[in-house]
């Protein structure tokens, strides 16, 4: 990263509008572009959709954070109380087999589990699939970007895309309504 | 629903709702509006407030410091009142931190958009809240040292805690809620701690809020996966948050004491909860308001309006509560019951020594929120403050009632024995409020109390449907 020999990142344009970078973001998918991305202050409504993206798979890694914490507080529960250190108390039965002794006395702490280990796995998740934490993206080295999370829209088309070159997707931005089109660098 | 676009805007506007964001605010306004309360100076009565809160605070801290350092009998609970004060506390900071996660998670799943400007805050208030509240346990177990023993572990004896025990419940449930609700709170935080980040004018700033941030650069990427998280999130805060009072609840009503031993608690403890957090949110919003006055457009009469409604809707539940806790007792035809629950509150014979609290208990959030009924109530802030200073009272009394009246007089009248807290626990607990107001109003000079990225969400430019020609009236007509 820290070599003197700059390269392209992509090219960059700024929309005005959600609603621009909305109808932009559909022209860009409906190009056929893979490695493109639009950044904006809040998450606009139905962008996925107009960008050809699908449902976020975020929810199946909540689900196995879920059983774990589940299954956790089952054995963490059970073990101790039928076969480590059997304590009577409310005259409840200790065995673990056949299944009922306490079980229902265990539901709250498996409960409380399976919601601390999905809130874990929903956040470590998140910060996974969006490759964060993060403390350099070549998007910050243009200046203009810092209004990405004020009151800016952009549209980034990456130079790994096959479909990249760069004077014909300058020309696409510009033809799309982008303003500042501007080549990124890395 | 493309006919409702045909409509002339003036005409449309006529059945619109109250916009949100007041004055026709754009989101560049929203963006140095809040972020201008982290960058500026300090506000004149910011200081006057940390300088009223700070020293309480610090007087709790040594209070805490001298009850552990003594003992636990500087306090003046003993038999048969062992828990008084502390779990009283405990009991109310934990049910205040109930309305910021009900205003983050369960108005989030109704698709209540109002809730974008107070969640934040809200979402603070139930942290520091919580933070109040695991104080009391922690120190009256009386040997702090020892409270490792209610983790899951084994003790130095090789014995296991019982996890059939409501009180182990009780220490799952809380570390649960607290840290639940530091994830979501963070989540929600990183959009705008990147706006931080990309406004910050200084090295030292620049470095912390990047660190903070994450690297956060608001790509439809990250948008897709964090609107995932976000929605998860509030879905299993839900039930969490309802599960927490209910567990707290189980700490009483699966004892055999007279006016513990009851079915009703957990959801009358929930609605309880939630009644005294909103009460909490506004009594500290509503200052907040005058503090930075930048925020009226988006904290607006609007949203006061429908928290009172709530705060009625709450409150009557928790009426009616009182009024079944009574019948049952009627009911059940059980002298110790009916002892507890009409002889100690309506005789006239001296044993009914608490009866006091109960009535300021009926007084202040049976009656009191009732003035809500009408409208003119609602919109005026100074009844709506006063009101929930009741509030914020009466459900103090509430844990009062049920913690100390039910444990001084139970079965046996020999055994009966009254209680009065001593300067220590006083002043614990005003020292706690000291503590929950100074990070509160930390928390509203160091980061953004209002979400910016959430409440541009509900400007009508951000509808990608939006043009020129409905702009200023209500988005609600495109979807």
């Amino acid at each position: 990263m820290a070599t003197d020999t700059k390269t392209v990142y992509g090219i960059a344009a700024e929309f005005s509008t959600a609603s621009e970078l909305y109808h932009a973001a559909e022209k860009i998918r409906d190009e056929g572009f893979k490695n493109w991305d639009v950044h904006s202050p809040y998450p606009i409504h139905g962008m996925d959709k107009a960008m050809g993206l699908g449902k976020s798979w975020l929810s199946a890694i909540v689900l196995c954070g879920g059983v774990t914490g589940l299954f956790t507080a089952f054995f963490l529960e059970s073990i101790p109380s039928s076969i480590i250190y059997k304590t009577i108390v409310h005259g409840k039965p200790t065995n673990f087999w056949p299944v009922p002794y306490s079980l229902p006395a265990f539901m709250p702490i498996m409960f409380e589990l399976t919601v601390l280990f999905s809130a874990f796995a929903c956040v470590g998740g998140l910060l996974f699939l969006n490759r964060l934490p993060q403390w350099y993206h070549p998007m910050f080295n243009w200046d203009r970007f810092a209004k990405a999370t004020d009151d800016g829209f952009f549209l980034v088309i990456e130079a790994r895309d096959p479909k990249f070159s760069e004077s014909r997707t300058r020309q696409l931005l510009e033809e799309i309504g982008g303003q500042h089109v501007t080549v990124v660098q890395d | 629903m493309s006919d409702a676009i045909t409509v002339a805007p003036e005409e449309r506007a006529a059945v619109t709702k109250v916009p949100l964001v007041l004055n026709n605010r754009k989101t560049a306004w929203i963006t140095q509006n809040i972020s201008s309360i982290v960058e500026d100076k300090t506000p004149f009565w910011w200081w006057v407030s940390f300088c009223i809160t700070a020293p309480v605070a610090l007087f709790g801290v040594f209070c805490i410091a001298y009850q552990i350092s003594t003992g636990v009998g500087v306090w003046g609970e003993n038999h048969p009142v062992g828990w008084a004060w502390d779990i009283t506390n405990f009991v109310f900071w934990i049910g205040i931190g109930h309305a910021g996660t009900l205003i983050s998670a369960i108005l989030f799943l109704t698709r209540q958009k109002w809730r974008t400007s107070i969640n934040r805050a809200a979402e603070a208030m139930t942290l520091f809240a919580v933070v109040c509240a695991g104080i009391f346990p922690g120190i009256h177990v009386g040997r702090v040292w020892m409270v490792w023993f209610l983790a899951p572990v084994p003790n130095s004896y090789a014995i296991w805690p019982n996890f059939r025990s409501p009180l182990l419940w009780d220490v799952f449930a809380v570390s649960t809620y607290f840290t639940v609700s530091v994830l979501f709170w963070f989540t929600g935080l990183v959009p705008d701690l990147a706006t931080l980040r990309d406004r910050a004018k200084t090295p030292a700033k620049k470095f912390f809020f990047t660190l903070l941030a994450l690297g956060w650069r608001g790509s439809n990427r990250q948008w897709r996966h964090y609107e995932m998280a976000y929605l998860i999130l509030a879905g299993i805060s839900t039930p969490l948050v309802l599960s927490v009072h209910s567990v707290v609840s189980f700490d009483f009503a699966t004892s055999l004491i007279p006016g513990w031993h009851t079915t009703i608690f957990p959801p009358y403890f929930v609605a309880g909860a939630i009644f005294g957090g909103f009460a909490m949110v506004l009594t500290i919003m509503l200052p907040a308001r005058l503090i930075y006055p930048q925020l009226k457009d988006m904290i607006t009469k609007q949203h006061v309006d429908k928290m009172a409604k709530i705060i009625l809707l709450t409150g009557s539940i928790v009426g009616y509560a009182y009024l079944m806790e009574l019948f049952v007792a009627w009911y059940s035809t059980n002298t110790f019951e009916k002892f507890t629950f009409f002889h100690a509150r309506f005789s006239k014979d001296g044993s009914g020594y608490y009866q006091w609290a109960y009535w300021c208990m009926m007084f202040c959030n049976v009656i009191s929120p009732q003035v809500f009924w009408f409208k003119k109530n609602r919109n005026n802030l100074i009844v709506v403050f006063i009101v929930c200073m009741f509030v914020n009272a009466g459900m103090w009394f509430e844990r009062f009632v049920i913690i100390v009246t039910s444990l001084a007089q139970d079965f046996t009248p020999s055994m009966w024995h009254h209680y009065h807290p001593t300067w220590v626990e006083i002043w614990t607990f005003i020292g706690t409020f000291g503590i929950f107001l100074s990070l509160f109003l930390l928390f509203m000079r160091f980061l953004p109390m209002i979400a910016m990225s959430e409440v541009k969400i509900v400007l009508p430019e951000a509808d990608p449907h939006h043009t020129v020609r409905n702009s200023g009236v209500g988005i609600e007509a495109h979807h």
